[in-house]
């Protein structure tokens, strides 16, 4: 598993971790650093590697899952298409139990709906050539490093002339979700793990401004032990030796400064940007893909007619704060009672790493 | 969001490519990346390729490792 | 007791994974309703009462798997040896399979022959004979091609008794071989990927009997659906101590590291169906992981972990890297994410 096991070395990790524990001796207070994707939140978890070092260092999640971060609405529209007897809902795995207001796509499936687990959004276009008489509804969830499949789907789709193919979008971007978060001045947040992935397609600039005008250190970071720990050393040294943030990148493999631009551009010509609600961050300006006008025949919202449920969300969830860190599950009055795993409410409580989901784990 | 994973491009067909990793082949789409080559590692997200890893970058950062690992040996 | 409000609920797929729906449901819906004390212990096969002077093993299996032909067997050859390798953890050799089918309407004759000609392979290889039996057909549209139920009977060998409560700190908890491969395969007909992942499907007998003849065998259970992770949280849970194990012992071959990689899969949870997960007793540990190692089905053996008084209860994992997390147990399926 060339380039995955050489950033899995025992010894090289511990290593980091000591110096990263040096660097913390006799500094006062603690170091709040937050990641803001999904991927570096199970990544966190899965490697262990929060044991190995100081407690001075806190590990915050920040709403870098695009599912718990979509909001009810969305999820109680890919349910009522999913209800419609000539619709295949497509999905990735991650989306099929988060709860919608009264039921979740799981459910629907249960119901008689019509819903797939995906691995790739162009296994869409195969369901829909081979099922001319359905109308096949991909749901777009993901942050910036999705997107641009998307977008790339959909030209294929023109290209070949499918027209039972829709996307229902709920792309959503990362940047102003951090920009949000600082300016809501909630929770304290010393540094930034950012997204490898995300950055890999968007580069290094939009991260200048987190920097300048809320002085963050930001570090891109990998996914592999080797990767964490040495963004983490990155950011540590940022914090206390130079005293003066930037935004670094430590995952140089893959990221390019300039990011990918072909994505780039795939993205440009098949979104516009707008204003998204977020699940926790309330609406954001600039922070959702909405598909062109050029594109409108593969828009699931404009070629799909029926009737949505009114949007309820369950007055005592507390999940957008949770997201946000500024609750800890422990103060949800649902945690642990009403909302379990195994009847989730909100989708914190869903995914295996979801907070709810982890703090579930240890309460036990 | 951003679980994806470098796989080595083992053919090219127009814009789609065979990628393989321990023995798993899958064939990905190439849209999202231009001059890409057989033998290349490329990042694999959800039957795309977003980037190629840069193996010069990689293998530089590994040396070094190496090097201190040998040297502290000694 | 308190009767769980059912109105308007379904049943879903995750109910049928392993995890904790599908125990919740087993408990709610069955193990409370026919409540006898064979039943209540809740083992991988049912210990009968002595019969004359011998003692008994029986239990019963479904097979629903989609697709019916995966790389390394089918779901004739996971029938039998599904329900053989039930009956070999407990200790109980197996003798006789019952096979009772249920076929969909339409379903090729060409498919059915290839199915029950494995069924005659597998139980050969496993020593046991297919002694009775039951035919449905079902309308087209209400079952998928075909399923499987076999039923199996085994006799309890002398002096063996495996139980939870043989359990202490410091017993060592062995497997036979690589993990995930199973349901790897059967996922790999299903994603479009090519792989060489081939199912483990084998029957474990054999080499459980050389392992019991070694003496020092506490416990054992084979990590089907839920995989190994699941087997070891029941086993702390019931056993009530902690159990550590260290992720750098785990056999797991790199196409099947990548493939669950890629799809964003713990080989931990992952189904296996040709692999025992034993506790063993301290100091025969070594002697029984060589006696393991000498057979076939058992050439990949590794100590995994241990029983612990640290974290009681509680799975622990010393990560790759000397990290630590815990494993817990999975609600339903295991999906492929991009998260």
């Amino acid at each position: 598993m060339k380039y995955i096991i050489e950033y899995r070395n025992k010894d090289l990790s511990h290593k980091i971790a000591n110096r990263i524990n040096d660097l913390l001796k006799g500094y006062k207070g603690k170091i709040s650093l937050m990641e803001v994707c999904g991927t570096h939140t199970h990544s966190i978890f899965h490697s262990g590697i929060m044991s190995l070092l100081s407690k001075e260092i806190e590990h915050l999640s920040g709403p870098g899952c695009p599912v718990c971060v979509t909001p009810n609405k969305y999820i109680d529209t890919a349910i009522a298409y999913s209800r419609l007897g000539d619709t295949i809902i497509t999905t990735f795995g991650d989306m099929i139990k988060v709860p919608g207001s009264t039921s979740s796509l799981e459910k629907e499936k249960a119901s008689g709906g019509t819903v797939r687990i995906i691995y790739s959004p162009l296994e869409s276009l195969e369901i829909a050539k081979n099922n001319p008489g359905k109308k096949i509804v991909f749901l777009g969830v993901g942050f910036e490093t999705t997107a641009p499949l998307v977008a790339s789907t959909i030209l294929s789709a023109a290209e070949e002339n499918i027209s039972n193919f829709f996307v229902l979008s709920g792309h959503k971007l990362i940047p102003p979700a951090m920009t949000a978060l600082l300016e809501s001045k909630e929770i304290k947040i010393d540094g930034f793990i950012c997204p490898g992935h995300v950055s890999a397609i968007i580069g290094e600039k939009p991260y200048f401004p987190i920097v300048e005008n809320f002085g963050i250190p930001c570090v891109i970071i990998g996914f592999e032990p080797i990767d964490l720990l040495e963004g983490i050393e990155m950011l540590i040294k940022q914090i206390t030796v130079k005293k003066k943030p930037s935004v670094e990148n430590q995952y140089k493999r893959v990221v390019r400064r300039e990011g990918n631009e072909k994505a780039l551009a795939l993205i440009d010509k098949v979104f516009d940007v707008k204003d998204s609600p977020w699940r926790g961050l309330g609406l954001l300006s600039k922070s959702g893909l909405s598909i062109k006008k050029a594109y409108t025949k593969f828009d699931a919202e404009k070629n799909i007619e029926c009737e949505i449920e009114k949007t309820k969300e369950h007055p005592e969830c507390l999940c957008g704060e949770v997201l946000c860190g500024t609750k800890r599950p422990y103060d949800c009055t649902l945690f642990a009672k009403t909302c379990s795993p195994e009847n989730p409410v909100g989708p914190c409580m869903v995914s295996s790493e979801g907070t709810c989901s982890a703090y579930y784990k240890f309460k036990k | 969001m951003c679980l994806a994973i470098p796989m080595k491009l083992i053919s090219i067909e127009g814009n789609k490519g065979v990628v393989e990793l321990s023995g798993v082949k899958k064939e990905i789409s190439l849209n999202l990346l231009n001059n890409v080559e057989i033998g290349d590692y490329l990042i694999i997200h959800a039957g795309f390729a977003i980037e190629k890893l840069n193996e010069e970058e990689a293998n530089k950062t590994l040396a070094i490792w190496e090097e201190i690992a040998t040297l502290q040996k000694q | 007791m308190k009767k769980k409000n059912i109105k308007n609920k379904k049943i879903l797929l995750s109910h049928g994974s392993g995890g904790v729906a599908m125990s919740t449901l087993i408990k709610e819906m069955m193990i409370d309703k026919f409540d006898n004390p064979v039943l209540n212990k809740l083992t991988d096969s049912a210990g009968l009462p002595p019969s004359g002077n011998k003692q008994l093993c029986f239990t019963t299996d479904s097979y629903v798997i989609n697709p019916v032909f995966f790389p390394g067997g089918d779901i004739g050859s996971l029938a039998v040896n599904g329900t053989v390798n039930d009956l070999s953890v407990m200790g109980a050799k197996p003798l006789y399979i019952s096979c009772s089918l249920i076929i969909e309407e339409g379903l090729d004759m060409d498919i059915l022959d290839k199915i029950t000609t494995s069924m005659e392979k597998a139980s050969k290889k496993a020593n046991v004979q297919i002694v009775t039996g039951d035919t449905k057909v079902v309308e087209k549209g209400n079952a998928d091609k075909i399923f499987i139920n076999t039923a199996g009977i085994g006799i309890l060998q002398k002096n063996i008794v495996l139980s939870k409560n043989n359990i202490q700190i410091g017993d060592k908890i062995l497997i036979n071989g690589e993990i995930g491969a199973h349901g790897l395969a059967v996922m790999s007909e299903r994603e479009n990927f090519k792989t060489n992942i081939k199912s483990d499907c084998s029957p474990l007998w054999d080499l459980i009997e050389t392992m019991l003849s070694a003496g020092g065998i506490k416990f054992m259970r084979d990590p089907t659906r839920g995989g190994v992770a699941t087997v070891l949280c029941e086993i702390a849970e019931q056993s009530g101590f902690g159990i550590q194990i260290k992720e750098e012992t785990l056999p797991i071959h790199d196409n099947v590291s990548s493939f669950s990689e890629i799809l964003g899969l713990d080989p931990l949870y992952i189904a296996n169906e040709g692999k025992v997960v034993a506790v063993v007793a301290k100091d025969k540990a070594s002697s029984i992981l060589i006696n393991m190692q000498k057979h076939p089905l058992g050439k990949e053996s590794s100590i995994i972990g241990e029983i612990s008084e640290e974290n009681m209860r509680r799975v622990v994992l010393e990560t790759i890297i000397g990290g630590k997390r815990i494993i817990d147990r999975l609600v339903g399926d295991q999906l492929p994410r991009i998260c």
